[in-house]
C-alpha cells in the first residue's frame, strides 16, 4: 500500500495539527512581549520571571518526587499484579483480581479522584490514618492508576517471555527465586523501565485526581498550572513549556542513543 | 534405575497420565513414542519435577524422586523450543547450571570448553542465540544439560525445530553423544522413525499409559495392540475373532491364518508384505483394485476385500487396471496378532 | 499448567503470601473507593468537616432525575465524547494509513512523532491553545493581517476552541490502534485482493477497512471513554455554558460541598460508561 499523495498530505496536516501548538508555544517562550504569543524581540527575561516564581518552582519540585516515587511503588505493585495475573496460572478470584487491575485505565479520571478522596476521608474518620489530604495521599492514588499501566507493560513482556525459560532455569539447578532474578527479571527489566516513564509522566501530567486528593500542602505543578491557566495565559506558561519540551527531548534522545548504542 | 508405577495426572476433567509404569536402565537410550495426546509430555515433565503426579510414586536408584524439587533432581532436560537464555551468551548459557551448582571459575571454564567441544560449537562462545542457526541452538541445548553431568537426560522433541534434512544426521550425532557420555536419554518424539532408529528401547504411549514397551525391532516386528501397529506403520488392520485355533475375519470375507494364540482379536499386515498371487496360486483374500499410486519405487494398491474391508498393498510392477478382480495372499510369518 | 513443584500446600502458601499484599492494594485503591462512592450517594449533605451524615436516602439521586440540569450534563458530554472520537478517527484512519503505508525506516520516526506530545505536558497544549485562540491571540492577529476581519474574533472559550483542545489531546490515541492493525496487516491479502481485479480502492473497502474495523471500533472507545469524564479542556478552552458532566460534578463537589450529590452523579457517569467499557475489553480480549 503505497501512501497516495492524499494520504501523506492528510498524515502531514495531522502532524502539523499536533506540533504547531506545541512550537509555537516553545517559539514564543523567546519573545520580550509581556502579551503571551506576541512577538516582541527574542529575550530570556521569561525565563528569568519563571527561575523566580517560588511558588512554581516549589510545586514542581514536589510534583517530580511525587512521580518518582508513586513510579516506583507502582513498578513495584504493578510487577507484582503482572506476574501474578501471567504466571499463576488459575487461582481462587482471578478474574475479580484482573478486572479490578485493568479497572484504574477505563475509569474516568474524576469518578478515581472523588472515589479515592472518599476512601481517605471514610480511612481518617475510621481509624485516624491518612491524617488530611496532601502529597502523601496523591502519591498513593497516583501509584494506584499508574500500577495498572505497568501491569498492561509487563504482562505483555511476560507473555513473550517463554514460561519454559523459568523452567530450564530451575531445571539446571536454580531455585524458583533464584530463577526469578537470573532470567525472568533481566529480561522485563526493559518493560519494568518503560512502565516507571509510563507512571512517572502519567503522575506528572495529572491534574484532576491530584486536585480532589491534594490538602494545603499539596500543590503539585499540573495544580499550580491550572489555576494560573484559569486567570489566563502569561509568558511564564510558554517559558515553562519551552523547558519541559528541551528536557522531554534531551531524554528522548539520550534513549534513542542508548538503544543505537546497544544495537551496534 | 528410573522407576515410576502407576502414575496418574489429570489437567481439570482431562486425564493426562492413566496408571502409567516404566523403568528406565541406566545408559540407555529410550525413546517414548506417542502422538498429541498421548501423555508423553506430560510424562517427561513429571520426571522433571515441573508437574506433580496425583498418584503413583517415582524413584531414582530407590529412592523418592517425588518430594525433591526439579533444582534439586540429577536429571536434566532439553526443552523442544530449547529454551536458550536469550539476554546471555552460548558461554553464559552453558555456564548458568554449573554457577548454580557453585562450581568454582577455572573448573567451570575447562568443562565448559570440554563440552562445547563435544557438541562441535567451539568459536561460538561469545554468540547469542538470537545469532545461531536451528542446529547451533539445539547444540547449545544439549551442551547446557550435557554440562552438568545427568544421569538422565530428557530430550523433549529434541529434533522437532530442525529441518528435515538436517534431523538425519542429528540423530546419529545424538545417539553418538549418549554412548560417549554414558548418561540415560529420555527422547520423546512423534516420529516413528526417529523412535526405531536411535533408540535401544522404545515405549509406546497411547492415552496415559504404555500400550507396549521392548526393543524397537520386536515391537515394529510384533506390536500388540491396533494402536500401536498403527503407530508403527501396519497399514493394515483387520478385525475378526478366534474359532477353533482359526481366525475368522467377516470384513476380510476369510479364514486368516491360523496357529494365532487364542486372545487374538485382530490382526494386523504390513502393505510390503502382501503379494499379488499368479493364476496357479490360491489366494487367501480376493478383492477388487480400486486405485493405484506410483510412488517412484513401487505401487501402492488400494484393494477392496469381498467382506468390505480395503487392504494397502505395496506393489513392485505396474498394476493391472482399476476394476479388476485381484487375489491377494501372504507369509504366514507375517500375520501380527494383537490382543487390544 | 501451574508450576508442579515441590510439596503442594508450600506452593500454595508461598502464592498466597504473594498474592495477599496485590489483593490488599487491588482492593484499598480500586474496589473499596468505588464501593464508599455508593455508600456516599446515599447520604446527606451537611455543614461540617467532612460535609455530610450517612444514611439511606435517595434524595441524590432524585435531584438527577428531577433537575434536567444533570441529565442535559449527562448528554452533553456524551454528545462532546462521541464528536470528540468521530472527529478523531476521521483524522486518524488517513494518518494510521499514511505512517503504515510510510517505507520502514520511517516508521519508528512517525510514530515518535505521534507519541511525543504526551510528553510535553497536557496542560502546557492546552494553554498553547489559549494563546492561539484568545481575542489578541494569534490566529485573531493573522486573520486581520491578512483582512479577513477587521475586528477580533470570539474563538477562546467557544464550542470550537473546546472540539480542538479535545482532538489535540486524544487524536494519538485513535491513531495507534488503528496503525498496529494496519501493520499488521498480511500484505499478500491485498496482493491476492488486487490479483483477483480490484483496484486500489476496492482493496480498501473489501480488504483493509473490514479487518481494521475491529482497530477503529478500539480507537473510538480509547477516546470516548476518557473523554466522557474530560473536566480540564471543557474548563479551560470551552463556553461557560458547556456543562459537561465532569465539570458538574467538580463544582457539586468543590464549590456546593454536596458530595452525595458528586458521588451519584460519578455513579451514573460509571452506569453510562459501562456498555462502551465492556465492549472494549471484548475487543481487547480478541486482539
Amino acid at each position: 500500500m503505497k501512501p497516495g499523495g492524499f494520504l501523506r498530505a492528510v498524515m502531514l496536516a495531522g502532524f502539523l495539527f499536533l506540533w504547531l501548538p506545541i512550537l509555537l508555544l516553545v517559539g514564543f517562550a523567546f519573545s520580550a512581549d509581556r502579551i503571551p504569543f506576541q512577538w516582541g524581540g527574542f529575550s530570556l527575561r521569561w525565563f528569568g520571571v519563571l527561575a523566580a516564581n517560588e511558588r512554581l518552582l516549589e510545586a514542581a519540585w514536589l510534583s517530580l518526587r511525587i512521580a518518582a516515587a508513586s513510579a516506583m511503588l507502582a513498578v513495584l505493585m504493578g510487577g507484582g499484579i503482572a506476574f501474578a495475573l501471567a504466571r499463576f496460572g488459575p487461582f481462587r478470584g482471578r478474574a475479580i483480581f484482573g478486572a479490578l487491575a485493568g479497572a484504574p485505565l477505563v475509569l474516568p479520571e474524576v469518578v478515581i479522584g472523588l472515589s479515592l478522596l472518599l476512601l481517605f476521608v471514610a480511612l481518617e474518620g475510621l481509624i485516624g490514618w491518612p491524617a488530611g489530604r496532601g502529597a502523601f495521599t496523591i502519591l498513593l492514588a497516583h501509584a494506584g492508576f499508574g500500577a495498572a499501566y505497568v501491569a498492561v507493560v509487563v504482562q505483555a513482556r511476560l507473555a513473550e517471555a517463554e514460561r519454559s525459560l523459568e523452567e530450564a532455569a530451575m531445571d539446571l539447578g536454580a531455585t524458583p527465586f533464584v530463577a526469578f532474578r537470573t532470567i525472568t527479571l533481566p529480561l522485563i527489566a526493559p518493560a519494568l523501565v518503560a512502565g516507571w516513564l509510563l507512571a512517572f509522566t502519567l503522575s506528572l501530567d495529572d491534574v484532576v485526581i491530584a486536585s480532589f486528593l491534594s490538602g494545603p500542602a499539596g500543590t503539585t505543578l499540573p495544580i499550580a498550572l491550572f489555576s494560573m491557566l484559569r486567570l489566563g495565559l502569561t509568558p511564564e506558561v510558554n517559558a515553562l513549556g519551552a523547558l519541559v519540551v528541551l528536557v522531554a527531548g534531551s531524554m528522548l534522545a539520550l534513549a534513542l542513543w542508548l538503544l543505537g548504542r546497544r544495537r551496534a | 534405575m528410573l522407576k515410576a508405577t502407576g502414575l496418574e495426572k489429570r489437567f481439570g476433567t482431562v486425564p493426562a497420565l492413566v496408571g502409567l509404569d516404566l523403568a528406565i536402565n541406566a545408559g540407555e537410550f529410550f525413546a517414548l513414542l506417542g502422538g498429541s495426546g498421548s501423555g508423553k509430555s506430560t510424562l517427561l515433565r513429571v520426571l522433571a519435577g515441573f508437574e506433580a503426579p496425583d498418584a503413583g510414586t517415582l524413584t531414582l536408584d530407590g529412592q523418592d524422586l517425588l518430594p525433591v524439587p526439579p533444582w534439586a533432581r540429577p536429571i536434566n532436560m532439553m526443552f523442544q523450543s530449547y529454551a536458550l537464555f536469550p539476554h546471555m551468551s552460548v558461554a553464559d548459557n552453558v555456564a548458568y547450571g554449573l554457577k548454580r551448582a557453585g562450581v568454582v571459575t577455572e573448573e567451570r571454564r575447562s568443562r565448559i570448553a570440554a563440552v562445547l567441544d563435544l557438541v562441535g560449537l567451539q568459536g561460538l562462545e561469545a554468540r547469542r542465540p538470537q545469532q545461531l542457526s536451528g542446529g547451533q541452538k539445539q547444540r547449545v541445548a544439549l551442551a547446557r544439560s550435557l554440562v552438568m553431568r545427568p544421569r538422565l537426560l530428557l530430550l523433549d522433541e529434541p529434533m522437532a525445530a530442525l529441518d528435515a534434512g538436517l534431523r538425519e544426521r542429528t540423530g546419529l550425532e545424538l545417539r553418538a553423544l549418549q554412548r560417549k557420555t554414558g548418561a540415560a536419554f529420555i527422547m520423546v518424539t512423534h516420529d516413528q522413525q526417529e523412535a526405531l532408529a536411535l533408540a535401544d528401547r522404545i515405549a509406546v504411549l497411547e492415552a496415559g499409559r504404555v500400550a507396549q514397551i521392548g526393543p524397537p525391532q520386536e515391537v515394529y516386528a510384533r506390536p500388540t495392540t491396533r494402536f500401536v501397529a498403527r503407530f508403527l506403520g501396519a497399514a493394515n488392520v483387520l478385525e475378526g475373532r478366534m474359532r477353533d485355533g482359526v481366525f475368522e475375519s467377516v470384513e476380510a470375507g476369510a479364514d486368516i491364518g491360523s496357529d494365532l494364540p487364542a486372545a487374538t482379536v485382530a490382526v494386523a499386515l504390513r502393505a510390503e508384505h502382501i503379494r499379488l498371487t499368479n493364476t496357479n496360486e490360491a489366494p487367501v483374500v480376493t478383492g477388487i483394485l480400486e486405485d493405484a499410486a506410483f510412488r517412484g519405487d513401487d505401487w501402492l494398491l488400494i484393494i477392496r476385500l469381498k467382506g468390505g474391508a480395503s487392504l494397502r498393498v505395496v506393489h513392485p510392477a505396474p498394476p493391472p487396471t482399476a476394476g479388476s478382480a485381484i487375489g491377494l495372499a501372504w507369509g504366514a510369518a507375517s500375520v501380527m496378532p494383537l490382543f487390544a | 499448567m501451574g508450576g508442579g513443584i515441590g510439596d503442594a500446600a508450600f506452593r500454595l502458601m508461598r502464592r498466597g503470601i504473594l498474592l495477599a499484599p496485590l489483593w490488599v492494594w487491588l482492593f484499598m485503591l480500586v474496589a473499596a473507593p468505588v464501593l464508599i462512592l455508593v455508600v456516599m450517594a446515599f447520604a446527606t449533605p451537611a455543614d461540617g468537616v467532612p460535609p455530610f451524615t450517612l444514611g439511606l436516602r435517595f434524595a441524590a439521586f432524585a435531584m438527577l432525575v428531577e433537575d434536567f440540569y444533570y441529565a442535559e450534563a449527562l448528554l452533553a458530554a456524551l454528545r462532546l465524547a462521541a464528536t470528540t472520537a468521530g472527529l478523531c478517527l476521521l483524522i486518524a484512519y488517513p494518518m494510521a494509513l499514511g505512517m503504515a503505508g510510510a517505507r520502514p525506516p520511517w516508521r519508528l520516526p512517525l510514530l515518535a512523532l505521534l507519541m511525543l506530545p504526551f510528553w510535553t505536558g497536557f496542560l502546557l497544549r492546552i494553554g498553547a491553545w489559549m494563546g492561539l485562540l484568545r481575542d489578541e491571540g494569534l490566529v485573531n492577529h493573522l486573520l486581520r493581517g491578512l483582512g479577513i476581519t477587521d475586528a477580533p474574533l470570539a474563538l477562546l472559550y467557544t464550542q470550537g476552541a473546546m472540539l480542538a483542545g479535545m482532538v489535540h489531546a486524544y487524536l494519538p490515541f485513535a491513531v495507534l490502534p488503528l496503525f498496529t492493525a494496519l501493520i499488521r496487516l498480511d500484505p499478500a491479502l491485498l496482493e491476492a485482493a488486487a490479483d483477483l481485479g480490484a483496484r486500489p480502492g476496492r482493496v480498501f473497502f473489501s480488504v483493509t477497512l473490514p479487518l481494521t474495523l475491529p482497530a477503529a471500533a478500539a480507537g473510538f472507545l480509547l477516546v470516548f471513554i476518557p473523554a466522557a469524564g474530560e473536566f480540564v479542556i471543557p474548563e479551560l478552552l470551552g463556553p461557560p455554558e458547556a456543562q459537561v458532566i465532569g465539570r458538574v460534578l467538580w463544582q457539586e463537589f468543590f464549590q456546593n460541598r454536596d458530595w452525595p450529590l458528586a458521588a451519584a452523579l460519578a455513579l451514573a457517569l460509571l452506569a453510562l460508561l459501562i456498555l462502551p467499557i465492556r465492549w472494549f475489553q471484548r475487543l481487547g480480549a480478541r486482539a
